[in-house]
């Protein structure tokens, strides 16, 4: 089982790249027949949480995590032949990312500045800098909590939610964000860092 | 007493389980004869427990997954089909949208009683994760969830001391009407509690339909009706408790 082959690939696979080594069964038809639908539902729908909750953690803003996910979990229906079923929720997290990278794009495209961007975040850090007391989480504060979360810089945020809330695999994530092994390793040490940090949990501070 | 650089991504990866046990007794030798990577160790610990114990995942909105069910309809409706009606029924499985409910229950043939209305609905919500709008043990949050939702207050109560815990809320339609349901769990069932306001008072009463028990009863002005797969003992049982620790 070690050969196994993952349904989606890295962004920009060195040139063609074979199907899956097991193909499908049948051809599969175009989507939105009563199995596709019913394959969606049971595979696909119960990582909505999820879905919303990275792109959540991703965008910083509610209104367009909703946007994101829904086109996201849309993008998913139309793709939904490429899934197997072991593999649905690192497959959707991908196309979630996918999503969100479209959205900053679009939001770029709409003239929103990086200065502007740039500033917006070191406000979060900030805020959330303030709201982290210790006192805040040992209550077990979960807005203190998300909001420290939500300050750590994008690489590390995106391996602790993938890792710690989504409880993803190393190797899962290494597919979902196209980073190497160690890469995704060392990013979610040094993001732990910066979060116990921020919660007041680690004594060495560096 | 600092933590040996070289290891946190080792130390990382023992607290994540991603060590195979060779590299797992290293770690755990190695922490244990140096202070800094066993500060470092249970500083990870705490962490992993803190974002365990606070689950600042989070959860879609209501309306987010209404959306998604309404376009999925769409989708895989706008062609002409022929048995549109059957087909609108099968994906409406697990939706509990409130949007795509009122179109279902258009659709629906009248005349189907009550009681596998309520069945359908139980079935409904074990389809396709959409067992709850709110998922919450904590009574005082899935209570207010209710506010601004339907016009009446559900009584709600968790009862895990007795061996029914609260799961969480959901608001859902039968006969034409919004209903709260409350989700217990009985070991490995669910029991949906559907509550609208109706006659105030009434003995319980137990029915069985599908496979699937049900329990009615009447109180404070509110209908009752508990749908599970557990056994009718087990159910009536449920009914008594709730009604104890909500009368």
């Amino acid at each position: 089982m070690s050969g196994r082959v993952l349904p989606f690939r890295r962004a920009s696979p060195p040139g063609p790249v074979p199907r899956a080594a097991v193909a499908p069964a049948e051809p599969v038809a175009a989507p939105s027949g009563p199995e596709q639908a019913q394959r969606f539902r049971s595979l696909v729908m119960p990582h909505l949480d999820a879905a919303y909750s990275l792109a959540r953690y991703l965008a910083r803003d509610a209104h367009a995590a909703e946007d994101i996910a829904q086109e996201a979990l849309l993008k998913a229906y139309r793709k939904i032949e490429t899934l197997r079923a072991q593999d649905a929720k690192p497959w959707l997290m991908a196309i979630v990312r996918n999503a969100y990278f479209d959205w900053r794009r679009q939001q770029a495209g709409d003239a929103i500045s990086g200065a502007a961007t740039e500033a917006a975040l070191e406000e979060t850090a900030d805020l959330a800098h303030v709201s982290a007391e210790d006192a805040l989480i040992a209550r077990g504060d979960v807005a203190a909590l998300r909001g420290a979360i939500a300050a750590l810089p994008e690489p590390f945020r995106e391996a602790l939610v993938l890792r710690d809330l989504e409880e993803l695999s190393y190797r899962q994530i290494a597919e979902v964000t196209g980073a190497p092994m160690g890469t995704v390793m060392s990013r979610l040490a040094r993001a732990r860092g910066m979060l116990a940090e921020r919660l007041g949990l680690a004594e060495a501070a560096s | 007493m600092t933590a040996c650089p070289d290891k946190a991504l080792l130390l990382n990866a023992l607290v994540d389980g991603e060590l195979d046990a060779g590299h797992a007794l290293e770690a755990e030798a190695h922490a244990a004869s140096c202070a800094g990577c066993a500060a470092e160790l249970a500083a990870l610990r705490t962490l992993k427990e803190t974002l365990r114990a606070a689950a600042p995942a989070y959860a879609a909105p209501s309306e987010l997954r209404a959306r998604i069910e309404a376009s999925l309809v769409e989708m895989t409706t706008a062609r002409p089909k022929r048995r549109v009606a059957a087909e609108i029924w099968a994906l409406a499985g697990g939706l509990g949208a409130v949007a795509a409910s009122l179109v279902i229950f258009a659709l629906r043939p009248t005349g189907d009683s009550l009681e596998s209305q309520l069945v359908e609905a139980q079935a409904r919500s074990l389809q396709a994760a959409h067992l709850t709008d709110v998922a919450t043990s904590n009574r005082h949050v899935v209570k207010p969830w209710f506010n601004g939702k339907v016009d009446f207050a559900p009584p709600v109560v968790d009862l895990a001391g007795d061996g029914y815990p609260l799961v969480g809320g959901r608001l859902d339609h039968v006969g034409g009407r919004a209903a709260a349901a409350l989700v217990f769990r009985r070991r490995a069932h669910v029991i949906n509690l559907f509550i609208w306001p109706g006659q105030g008072s009434g003995a319980p009463a137990v029915e069985r339909l599908q496979g699937y028990n049900l329990v009615r009863w009447g109180a404070g002005g509110l209908t009752f009706w508990a749908v599970s797969d557990v056994d009718a003992a087990d159910l009536q049982a449920f009914q008594r408790l709730y009604a104890k620790a909500t009368g």
